[in-house]
């Protein structure tokens, strides 16, 4: 299985949790890192360079941090140009069917925040049904996020356990699968990966 | 054949043939110099009578050059930063080093005076040795290589009292041999000649500060380059002689006055043109040392010479090494620093042939006191390497004093070179700044470099395209150079120039139109940037913007525009060796382009922006309906 990341990250230089985290993809084989500030700093996404890369890999990385309970607006860009109708999805739309889109996140909050009785209201999950229902119209597999909560006092043993449980998250997932990824609706993939 | 042409073959001749042999066996220059000296000197071949003395005289002037090249270098910022490791570690070595040699001389015959003149002496280290030593090692940002310069400064600067106070410690003696001093003042008594000497001082520092640097400009709107190597000359040149007039040693008049310049926008063009003058001369000034090691009177008295000569390498050694240890030096870095600095320097010759005039002196010693500093000098390379081969590998430190190195480099070096500041390189120098990066500047426009400098940058006066100058503004340790001058064909030149020099320099260039890059492409240069592309396009997506575009789709018209231009230059670029091809395919292009920013315009509408564009959607389901 190849794995594609899609980073979006607009003030990497700033982001400490970031930098460590995306070292986790060098250690792993048959991956394309695709930086997306990096690439297009004005905004000017190569449509069909975007697609072919889709097009060569199967499981599909959006690694970013949740800014307004959202992606930051060039992976929105992103999504807007890249994922054409009668290619990704309508009528004719089948180039990435079956592939499964995963989303690796860094939060603010602490996991706490985010359920009905926390100060977001809402679970992670919740927030993230756009991205899903994204993906269920491309006819892609979506997979429960990966996320890093409580970024802004994360303690540096509890940031290399996220990083030993995503690259051991990931060998698996690009090994095994994920048995139960379609109708599974738990919140997170961090339980999942732990005892993977 | 006249003697001077006969005795430069010879002097040229044995250096040309004995270094480069010594520098393949992985030993210092220096060594190679003296060992040269040693063999056309009359011990050795005898091709060189006793003249050594002249040739030192005349060589001493690479001292000189030397010295006022390291003031270049020393701002008056960094020098002041430096206070307090020049005045620590440069006092207690000349103090301790002083009186310890002054309580052992006292056992010798010698009256108090006499010893004290030796001693203060024999305090002096080689400049010339450490310094061209550690830069040849890379060790000059090494803790060590900034302690000794700290050290070699300090004694750099106390020369000049002890040469206003050494007249003073004659008063009781009998005067006699003034009349070898060649000295203006030095039939005066001994407070006028302190006088005199406080008094060049101040006429380097004013004349430097406020007259130099119109006066330089002044010949560099000449245009000749001839010219500037003259005056920088003369300036060195002159310096001396005012020393030399006042009775002072001039290679300190030169370092102040190269410290006045350091700040100066002519600095590194000075350098580059004193820099191979001072190589030449420093390698005949270790060449006539090694000529003038008297083995005559060495033989006469071996013991004594060789009882002093390791004694004061001890004694200067011990003191160094108890003084590094104070300062917290780390072992390897103690060892490099006391074995470094324990010769006598060549301002032992300078002092002892001026004792020697003042009659404080004797003759017989002075000629062992000359073979004692000779041979330690000769002997420091060779305890550098027993350092580097026998003691450093005991404490495993070789890596490690390189990567202090290279970190100390990286701080100090600037790491982008501008060349050319008019409005192009100076837009780039300012958002550079503004960003907290220095670059250096180059510019031979010597109008604005004065008012740039007004303005706070770093901007230098200087040819460009002369490699020498280049490598003085440190294009071996700059990553970028950024070639920003206003003429095409001198902007080519550089980078022609660079690319042979300087392979390793990553080079961003400007280029006036499409047929300029088409040559810097030729050149292999990738980083081309045009001047007319970037704001014509610019300008061009405002017009749209007036002709009723929306500003965003403008934008994204004229980003795709630039993105279409610069492949094509690419791909034109490697087509046009045939000329005919090349209109032919121009004009093909012209056509290409055209047609491509047309149907992008369209494609923009119902292609492009799917989920922008409901025409598309609505297609889509219709298809599906």
């Amino acid at each position: 299985m190849k794995i594609l990341v899609l980073f979006a990250h607009p003030l990497l230089e700033k982001s400490h949790i970031n930098r460590e985290l995306v070292k986790v993809y060098a250690d792993i084989e048959q991956l394309t890192f695709h930086d997306l500030y990096e690439r297009y700093p004005e905004f000017d996404i190569d449509i069909e360079f975007e697609k072919n890369l889709l097009v060569e890999h199967d499981l599909i990385i959006f690694h970013h941090p949740f800014y307004w309970y959202s992606c930051p607006p060039l992976m929105k860009q992103w999504i807007d140009m890249v994922l054409e109708v009668g290619w990704a999805y309508g009528n004719g739309g089948f180039a990435l069917q079956n592939k499964m889109w995963f989303q690796v996140i860094s939060a603010g909050g602490m996991e706490k925040a985010y359920n009905p009785e926390g100060h977001n209201r809402y679970s992670i999950r919740e927030y993230l049904r756009p991205f899903e229902q994204t993906a269920r119209l491309c006819r892609m597999k979506y997979l429960p996020p990966y996320v890093v909560f409580g970024t802004h006092r994360l303690s540096r043993e509890e940031l290399n356990e996220h990083i030993t449980n995503l690259k051991e998250g990931l060998r698996f997932l690009k090994n095994e699968g994920f048995p139960g990824c379609e109708t599974d609706n738990s919140n997170c993939l961090n339980k999942w990966i732990k005892s993977s | 054949m006249s003697t001077f042409l006969l005795q430069s073959v010879i002097f040229l001749g044995a250096a040309i043939l004995i270094v480069p042999f010594i520098k393949k066996l992985g030993l210092s220059s220096i060594l190679g110099y003296l060992l040269a000296g040693v063999i056309i000197g009359p011990f050795g071949m005898s091709l060189v009578g006793g003249n050594g003395q002249d040739i030192m005289h005349a060589a001493e002037f690479g001292v000189v050059m030397m010295l006022f090249l390291i003031g270049l270098e020393l701002e008056p910022k960094a020098f002041w930063e430096m206070r307090k490791s020049i005045a620590g570690l440069g006092m207690s070595q000349m103090l301790f080093t002083t009186a310890l040699l002054f309580g052992l001389l006292n056992f010798t015959d010698w009256s108090w005076q006499t010893s004290l003149a030796v001693a203060l002496t024999f305090s002096m280290s080689s400049t010339a040795i450490v310094l061209q030593t550690l830069k040849e090692k890379n060790l000059s940002h090494s803790v060590s290589g900034q302690a000794s310069f700290s050290v070699l400064l300090f004694q750099d600067i106390a020369v000049i009292p002890i040469l206003a106070l050494l007249p003073l410690l004659t008063e009781g003696q009998p005067e006699s041999a003034k009349d070898q001093h060649h000295s203006f003042f030095a039939d005066q008594p001994a407070w006028i000649q302190a006088i005199s000497v406080v008094g060049a001082v101040g006429v380097i520092l004013v004349v430097g500060r406020f007259l130099v640097v119109p006066f330089l400009r002044f010949v560099a709107k000449a245009g000749m380059r001839e010219l500037l190597v003259a005056a920088s000359l003369f300036l060195v040149i002159g310096v001396s002689a005012l020393m030399q007039f006042v009775g002072l040693s001039p290679a300190l008049g030169a370092f102040m006055a190269g410290v006045v310049l350091a700040n100066s926008e002519f600095r590194h063009e000075l350098e580059s043109n004193l820099d191979p003058f001072k190589g030449l001369l420093l390698g005949l000034f270790f060449l006539s040392v090694g000529v003038t090691i008297d083995f005559a009177v060495i033989f006469m008295d071996p013991v004594t010479i060789v009882v002093m000569a390791v004694g004061v390498l001890i004694v200067k050694f011990g003191v160094l090494f108890m003084i590094g240890r104070f300062f917290k030096m780390s072992q390897d870095q103690n060892f490099l620093f006391s074995f470094g600095l324990s010769q006598v320097g060549e301002f032992g010759f300078v002092l002892i042939s001026f004792c020697n005039q003042l009659d404080l002196i004797d003759t017989v010693i002075n000629a062992k006191l000359m073979a004692v500093v000779a041979i330690t000098m000769t002997i420091t390379p060779l305890l550098m390497m027993l350092n580097e081969k026998l003691i450093d590998p005991f404490f495993g430190v070789k890596t490690k004093t390189d990567e202090e190195g290279e970190i100390a480099e990286f701080e100090q070096k600037h790491k982008i070179i501008i060349a050319g500041f008019g409005h192009f390189g100076s837009t780039i120098g300012r958002l550079l700044r503004a960003n907290g990066i220095k670059a250096t500047i180059l510019d031979n426009n010597s109008d604005r470099v004065e008012l740039l400098r007004n303005m706070g940058f770093k901007v230098y006066y200087g040819d460009a395209t002369r490699a020498e100058l280049l490598k003085a503004a440190g294009a071996e340790e700059a990553s970028i150079l950024i070639a920003a001058i206003d003429s095409p064909d001198i902007n080519r030149q550089l980078i022609d120039m660079v690319r042979e020099n300087f392979p390793k320099i990553k080079i961003f260039s400007r280029a006036r139109n499409r047929f300029d890059a088409y040559d810097l492409l030729d050149l292999g240069v990738k980083n081309v940037y045009r001047e007319t592309l970037y704001s014509a396009v610019h300008l061009g997506e405002d017009a749209l913007v007036e002709m009723g575009f929306r500003k965003y789709t403008a934008h994204r018209q004229g980003q795709r525009f630039i993105k279409f231009d610069e492949d094509a230059l690419e791909r034109l670029g490697e087509k046009r060796h045939n000329m005919k091809e090349y209109v032919l395919s121009m004009k093909d292009e012209m056509e290409w382009q055209e047609q491509l920013l047309y149907n992008d315009l369209e494609q923009n509408l119902d292609l492009s922006d799917k989920s922008w564009d409901s025409d598309a959607l609505k297609d889509n389901f219709q298809k599906t309906a």
